[in-house]
């Protein structure tokens, strides 16, 4: 379980560093973040939705059935939109409206 | 590297700022002007169990229940060994507490006559993604709490038998801090990694509960003395294979059955499906050549999916990801289940502080509230509120007549001197990492984990008591380059100290009270008769004594005595 930061994208800013609960990334030397424990990553997603520029994206390890599927969010007001992104570039997104309770 | 001190004081010191923490926090900001500082090891924003969101509440009186019926269910499911008055109080605040969690922004589901709906008996819907944000932002308007984030606690202040602070270190720089507190609540969780876990490769941290939550409460409580109560009725939690996300949102919220391999619903075979007999099936099936096993959810319509996949999103997004890699989801097949390693965990099971009604532990000054407080199983989110609360005013109480007790720069040079002989660049033969991996496949194959179907047996603890105080004495070699690798040795050792303690546990109940929970082949049965008792724990010169407790009831008061 784990995550791929998109250095393009990344500006330093910091915001994902602030908030992964096992306090796994860090600022590289170039400024950019690093997972520094790629292995203890828990696949809370804290890190992706804090990201103003979709820098983050989450995958399966190979060991648990991924097969390079990513997840990313946008978020837009109340709406949360999921991303997911098949290795073929095929998007799919699900988007969950935050003031509405789930129904299981 | 080598730390400089800091002194802090403040009136009280609240260690881990998850739910239960947090929730401490706010309520003693509710009802005083004390100073508080909230030290939490990573961000509370997002940290501990609640970092991805919740997708229920599952402990909250639905309509046409009662603290008394929630009391019974928690009796029954645990097979009689709770700590009633325990129980008992987190029910008759349930309710309250989740008023007070939507008044601060929670998204609960109302009807048209505004009561909330219900998913089940003692569940009501959400939208919980956000729950700990939410948390985070009450605290962070409360003007007397100051929040310490990314600091590591690592032990207790104690003086004269009196808990009056706490040691621990910064993970960003090289500060030592000295808390000085009047009043000290642990809130710092369960413990995760102590077994083998599923998925021991890349994906290892892929598990059911935080694996930021390393035991350090329990550990800190064990070495400072404090009593520790069931630590010997482990959690498993029944999950969806790979991803181990939570069965329940199926279960609860399309009704899945539990089937076989052969399309059989196996639950009842085993007798009434409580919570232990539930996985206790699925790991009998897959003995008996009956597995995998699955919750059967083909065939469910395209809009159950859809739902689906929303609830795993605001909780465990794994699985959602899952189904989409696939381009498979659970309409178009079963979805596999299987047990995790076992956790100690007393959010839903009892293991943890052992503690008087007012969440007093036995250490003067030192008050315990949520998963790593004992004796009361099934709290779950609102439950770790309400014992926050509890904790919180019974702290309160307690600072009043408060008189100082202190320590000299001489201890905290001692404290200082013991901490920094794990920093250096001379790394050793062994790292924190391998000491774990160590201790997980001991546990695994001598403490009844995964490998061994969750059973125990007497020679196989004597063999897992050996090794895990092997492991506990190379420990003390760990080295650190910096303060992060600082507090992977401390969450190693840490959870040593657990591991020591469960095994003693583990041997003292002979017989079996709760399958696969604590499984004992050489005791297979229950036994009311003698073990209708609560195991009790005390780290004494070294070793762990083993105390015997009869139970307490509903409508007692209890008080810490001997």
């Amino acid at each position: 379980m784990s995550i791929k930061i998109d250095w393009e994208k990344c500006t330093g800013c910091g915001k994902c560093r602030n908030v992964c609960p096992g306090s796994l990334l860090y600022k590289d030397e170039s400024g950019k973040i690093i997972n520094r424990f790629p292995r203890d990553c828990w696949g809370c997603t804290a890190c992706i939705k804090e990201c103003n520029f979709g820098a983050i994206k989450y995958y399966l390890g190979a060991d648990i059935g991924g097969r390079g599927t990513t997840l990313k969010t946008q978020s837009e007001e109340d709406y949360l939109h999921w991303v997911f992104t098949k290795p073929s570039g095929e998007e799919k997104v699900i988007t969950i409206n935050r003031k509405e309770a789930n129904q299981y | 590297m080598k730390l400089d001190t800091e002194v802090l004081e403040t009136d009280v010191l609240i260690i881990g700022g998850g739910t239960a923490g947090c929730f401490a926090g706010i309520t003693i900001a509710d009802n005083s002007d004390a100073r508080v500082i909230i030290a939490e090891k990573a961000n509370i924003k997002r940290s501990g169990c609640l970092a991805a969101g919740v997708n229920a509440l599952n402990a909250y009186i639905v309509n046409g229940q009662t603290p008394e019926n929630y009391l019974d269910y928690v009796i029954n499911d645990s097979e009689g060994l709770v700590r009633e008055d325990l129980v008992y109080s987190i029910a008759k605040r349930l309710n309250e507490v989740t008023y007070k969690i939507e008044k601060l922004g929670l998204v609960i589901q109302k009807d048209e006559n505004g009561k909330y709906v219900s998913r089940g008996n003692r569940n009501i819907k959400i939208n919980g993604e956000n729950i700990k944000p939410i948390l985070a932002e009450a605290v962070e308007e409360k003007h007397n709490i100051k929040v310490l984030n990314r600091v590591n606690i690592i032990d207790y202040i104690v003086k004269n038998g009196r808990v009056i602070g706490a040691y621990g270190f910064s993970i960003d720089n090289s500060r030592f801090y000295v808390i000085k507190s009047k009043a000290v609540i642990c809130t710092t969780g369960g413990a995760a990694g102590l077994y083998r876990p599923n998925n021991p490769g890349f994906s290892r941290h892929k598990m059911w509960y935080c694996p930021f939550n390393t035991g350090a409460g329990y550990a800190m409580g064990i070495r400072a003395g404090a009593e520790m109560t069931t630590f010997e009725m482990r959690f498993i939690a029944l999950r969806c294979k790979d991803t181990i996300a939570p069965t329940g949102t199926i279960a609860q919220g399309i009704w899945a059955a539990q089937v076989n391999s052969k399309g059989e619903e196996y639950d009842r075979k085993y007798g009434t499906p409580k919570t232990h007999i539930r996985l206790y099936s699925t790991v009998e099936e897959n003995k008996n050549g009956n597995g995998p096993c699955f919750l059967k959810t083909s065939g469910i319509n395209p809009e159950q999916e859809r739902e689906l996949f929303k609830a795993y999103l605001n909780m465990a997004p794994a699985q959602t990801l899952k189904w989409m890699e696939n381009s498979r989801g659970p309409a178009d097949e079963n979805v596999e289940i299987e047990g995790t390693e076992p956790y100690i965990v007393g959010g839903h099971t009892a293991s943890g502080y052992w503690v008087d009604t007012g969440r007093a532990t036995t250490l003067a000054g030192l008050y315990a509230a949520g998963d790593v407080a004992g004796g009361s199983p099934q709290k779950y989110v609102t439950g770790c509120f309400a014992e926050g609360e509890i904790a919180a005013l019974s702290a309160l109480d307690y600072i009043k007549d408060w008189h100082r007790e202190d320590i000299n720069d001489f201890e905290i040079e001692a404290k200082l001197q013991e901490v920094n002989k794990y920093l250096g660049e001379d790394t050793g033969i062994y790292s924190a990492e391998n000491i774990e991996e160590a201790m997980q496949k001991v546990m695994d194959e001598y403490a009844g984990g995964i490998s061994s179907g969750y059973a125990v047996s007497t020679s196989k603890l004597e063999l897992a008591e050996k090794y895990i105080n092997v492991l506990l004495k190379i420990s003390d070699k760990l080295k650190a380059s910096d303060t992060h690798e600082l507090m992977h040795v401390y969450e190693v050792i840490d959870r040593l100290y657990v591991c020591k303690s469960l095994i003693k546990h583990l041997q003292a109940r002979k017989e079996t009270r709760w399958h696969s929970f604590q499984e004992n082949t050489n005791y297979p049965q229950k036994d009311d008769d003698n073990w209708l008792r609560y195991v009790n724990s005390r780290f004494e010169d070294g070793e762990i004594k083993i105390v015997l407790r009869d139970l307490v009831k509903r409508d007692e008061v209890y008080e810490h005595k001997n």
